[in-house]
């Protein structure tokens, strides 16, 4: 009995986007990475193909930070100390791309050194991350813009209460914004008309719908994103971003993640269960829309790399 | 797929008789589109309007129920996104066992005894599939039900053995695998014989379709879909064909649940796969192996995809007691959003130490988000203090606030005279800690 396959087809379709800059392009990556592109829902090759796969960001930060799991520092170890050779580790461990956390005890000039020490050590396109308090992201996220004028790099993380700064920055130095809102269509939407009004282009904007783990939240952000592709392919065009995401960050802020001890007999085996909580995350997330996936154990990079080939696949 | 109002009318005897309490057969008609009537309530209803009514109104996606001491239900999905409503019946998570294998009862019986705690609500594994892979099949799924109530799928291709097999379970509803060209006529003759539900399998949507029809002809209705495909990357593709093809398309032939095997492609691969399936419309998940921690994450999964998104997860506002308080123990207030109350009550009871632990109403939202929308501030934590009557059950007013929410000490202090606010962690696993070293 022959079927007939219903398809979709969509009048939008999300914008390209590249990251990094080359030398020929006045930076001095050694390869830069295209996102988006996508004109129908996350890898259905039967209705289009998937112009350009998501990547995989490994998370560094500037100091070696002391709440993360031990499992982490075990695998990490003596790289933690220093965000070049942690940098260069993470390329090594397949990373597509790094990102570089600052801390509140940074100084901007120790700021601007640690990304001068991370984009010397590696040729991948990089993201960096304000500390997460307005002030101080300002005071530390400027230099560095002006410092590396022409890397194309994702600043992040603009919020609505703090947007202005970062992007007029990023806009006079070639970079790029991460724009970041609590899983809500609507906001998402609003800050990216927010962003282009002061005049950057829309593709150097990269939306960051929030997330939360397996089992504390996750539901929300994976039907937000899912929410916020279908209004991009039906036209709307302050959604058709591509997305970054942050599993490694909310997996292992979890309880599942972090403590191996006096937790339930039924949850099983710490290391395994941290890692499943990552990768499972993370692929969730990606079936739902993400173009970066943001990771912290290199295992998890192993595995949702693997995914990723799986899907593109055809 | 649902008949419109007028499409109803025209299967209605229209003569307006009344007998249906409504003025008219149309709005009889309408009325029954809505679903706000039963169509028994029309007695000139003719038999061929009636079938013609009933299967329209019979579900896209066919309900398929394994059934045994427990059972597990797959089908009845209406959307493809659960944001568009939510999706319904939890794909049931089978642990796959072969005949041959010498530990086989004590396997089941570990999976089986398998229970684990998530915000309140407990999870099992669902079922177990019996491979024959040359062993004593008969003997195995003997060994199997010995082990647990769980209903159970049966894979093998020989219908004399399910035969076998099967009379070992009456009065159940398993599933068998699978169906496909050369042997369709022997399984569809087992399973009606047995009441099991069928397993259909074949490599494209035309062959499938080709295959439900001539098993139904044979008097099977009940079956269940392997949709076939090597990667992650097809079995999207096809699991996504498939939903649509039920839902957008009204595809009967195709209109049922599918299983996935997770374990296919090995080991390594087989908690994102399972994963996968679970997110994207699987009816049954069936994996090789068992470990409590993945077993855990994938039941969490589950249950956070399926949840309805109009409803949080929530728990009754109130002042519970953890580990026996008495007039010293501290007061924490939290929200009640379950994974909130969960992550801090558990913490509070693992610890040992006594606590009372007040539970403000913020409309089901975590700590942050409540916050955030002005459903968790001074005046409605001081309310619930009001309300549940904090003050007499202990003896120094004293409260703590999540970390989180700092901000909100110097306004509670107004709305509180004379209590003491204090500050407590960001993170509930850091209570136990804090409960200690700074409570005393
Ligand atoms: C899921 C979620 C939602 C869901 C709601 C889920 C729900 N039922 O609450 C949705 C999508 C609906 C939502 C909406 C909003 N959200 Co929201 N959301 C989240 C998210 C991703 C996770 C929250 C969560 O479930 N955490 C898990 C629970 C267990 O955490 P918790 O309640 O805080 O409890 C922990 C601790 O606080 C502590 N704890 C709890 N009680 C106690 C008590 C004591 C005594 C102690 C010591 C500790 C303690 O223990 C727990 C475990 O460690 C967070 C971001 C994130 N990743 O954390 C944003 C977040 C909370 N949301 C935020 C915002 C702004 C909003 C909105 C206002 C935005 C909007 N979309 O309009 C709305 C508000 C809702 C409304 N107007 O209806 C912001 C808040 C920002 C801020 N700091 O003010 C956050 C932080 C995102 C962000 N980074 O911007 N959100
Ligand atoms: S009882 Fe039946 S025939 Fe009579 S008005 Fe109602 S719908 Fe029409």
């Amino acid at each position: 009995m022959p079927i007939e396959m219903p398809k979709d087809k969509w009048p939008g379709s999300i914008k390209k986007v590249t990251l990094g800059a080359t030398s020929a392009d006045g930076g001095t990556r050694t390869k830069t990475i295209t996102l988006g592109g996508e004109t129908t829902l996350p890898y259905l090759h039967f209705e289009a193909p998937t112009p350009n796969k998501p990547v995989i960001a490994i998370e560094i930060k500037s100091h070696k930070p002391d709440d993360w799991s031990p499992l982490l520092a075990e695998v990490w170890s003596d790289a933690m100390n220093d965000p070049a050779q942690w940098a260069k580790k993470a390329e090594e461990t397949g990373a597509d791309m790094i990102v570089l956390e600052l801390t509140l005890e940074d100084t901007p000039d120790g700021a601007v050194n640690a990304v001068k020490s991370v984009l010397g050590a590696t040729g991948l396109p990089l993201i960096v991350w304000g500390p997460g308090q307005s002030e101080k992201d300002n005071e530390l996220l400027i230099p560095i813009s002006d410092a590396t004028k022409g890397e194309r790099l994702l600043l992040g993380i603009c919020e609505d209460k703090n947007y202005r700064t970062i992007v007029a920055s990023a806009m006079a130095n070639g970079h790029l914004v991460q724009a970041r809102t609590a899983m809500d269509v609507n906001l998402a939407k609003q800050l990216n008309i927010l962003i282009t009004d002061m005049g950057l282009p829309a593709d150097r904007i990269i939306m960051d719908p929030t997330t939360g783990a397996l089992g504390y939240g996750i539901e929300y952000g994976y039907s937000v994103m899912e929410r916020l592709r279908l209004a991009a392919l039906q036209g709307d065009a302050m959604t058709q971003l591509p997305m970054i995401v942050t599993p490694g960050y909310e997996a292992w802020k979890t309880k599942e993640a972090k403590v191996g001890e006096g937790v339930p007999e039924s949850w099983g085996d710490w290391k395994a269960r941290a890692l499943h909580w990552e990768t499972i995350t993370a692929l969730a997330l990606i079936e739902s829309g993400a173009d970066v996936i943001v990771l912290r154990h290199p295992e998890s990079v192993k595995r949702v790399k693997d995914t990723i080939e799986e899907l593109i696949a055809v | 797929m649902a008949l419109s109002g007028i499409q109803i009318y025209k299967l209605l005897p229209q003569t307006n008789c009344k007998e249906c309490g409504f003025p008219t057969c149309l709005a009889f008609a309408m009325k029954l589109a809505a679903k706000q009537v039963e169509l028994s309530g029309c007695p000139y209803v003719s038999d061929e309007s009636k079938k013609q009514l009933a299967e329209s109104a019979a579900p896209p996606i066919r309900l398929i129920t394994l059934k045994a001491g427990t059972e597990v239900k797959a089908g009845n999905e209406v959307v493809m996104f659960r944001h568009e409503k939510t999706f319904y019946n939890k794909p049931g998570l089978f642990i796959k066992v072969k005949a041959s294998d010498p530990d086989i009862a004590s396997k089941v019986a570990k999976a089986d005894a398998y229970k684990v705690n998530y915000v309140g609500m407990d999870f099992t594994i669902d079922g177990f599939a019996v491979e024959a892979d040359g062993g004593d099949f008969v003997g195995a799924v003997k060994a199997v039900r010995g082990a647990t109530r769980r209903p159970l799928i049966l894979i093998a291709n020989d219908a004399a053995q399910l035969d076998s097999a099967l009379s070992l379970l009456a009065n159940e509803s398993a599933l068998i695998y699978a169906a496909d060209a050369s042997n369709y006529e022997a399984l569809a003759d087992v399973a009606r014989k047995h009441k099991a539900a069928l397993t259909v399998k074949a490599d494209s949507f035309d062959a499938l379709a080709d295959l439900t029809q001539k098993i139904q002809a044979k008097g099977v209705e009940d079956m269940v879909l392997d949709l076939g495909g090597k990667n992650l990357g097809e079995w999207l593709n096809r699991s996504t064909q498939a939903r649509r093809l039920a839902i957008k398309a009204n595809q009967r032939a195709v209109g049922y649940p599918t299983v996935f095997f997770a374990g296919q492609n090995g080991a390594e691969k087989e908690a994102v796969c399972a994963a996968q399936a679970i997110a994207k419309y699987a009816g049954f998940v069936v994996l090789d192996t068992f470990t409590p921690e993945l077993a855990y994450a994938l039941l969490v999964l589950r249950e956070n995809i399926y949840t309805d998104p109009q409803k949080p997860i929530q728990v009754q506002p109130g002042i519970y007691e953890i580990n026996s308080p008495n007039a010293d123990s501290p007061v924490l207030v939290t929200t009640n959003f379950s994974i909130t109350y969960f992550s801090v009550a558990n913490e509070v009871e693992g610890s040992g130490l006594p606590a009372w632990l007040l539970v403000t109403d913020a409309e089901g939202m975590s700590v942050l988000t409540a916050w955030a929308a002005g459903k968790f501030d001074a005046e409605r934590i001081a309310k619930a203090v009001k309300g549940f009557n904090v003050a007499e059950k202990i003896s120094k007013k004293r409260i703590i606030l999540p970390g989180h929410v700092a901000v909100l000490s110097g306004e509670l202090e107004e709305e509180l005279a004379g209590w003491e606010i204090r500050v407590g962690p960001r993170e509930a696993v850091d209570l136990p800690v804090f409960m200690k070293q700074a409570l005393n």
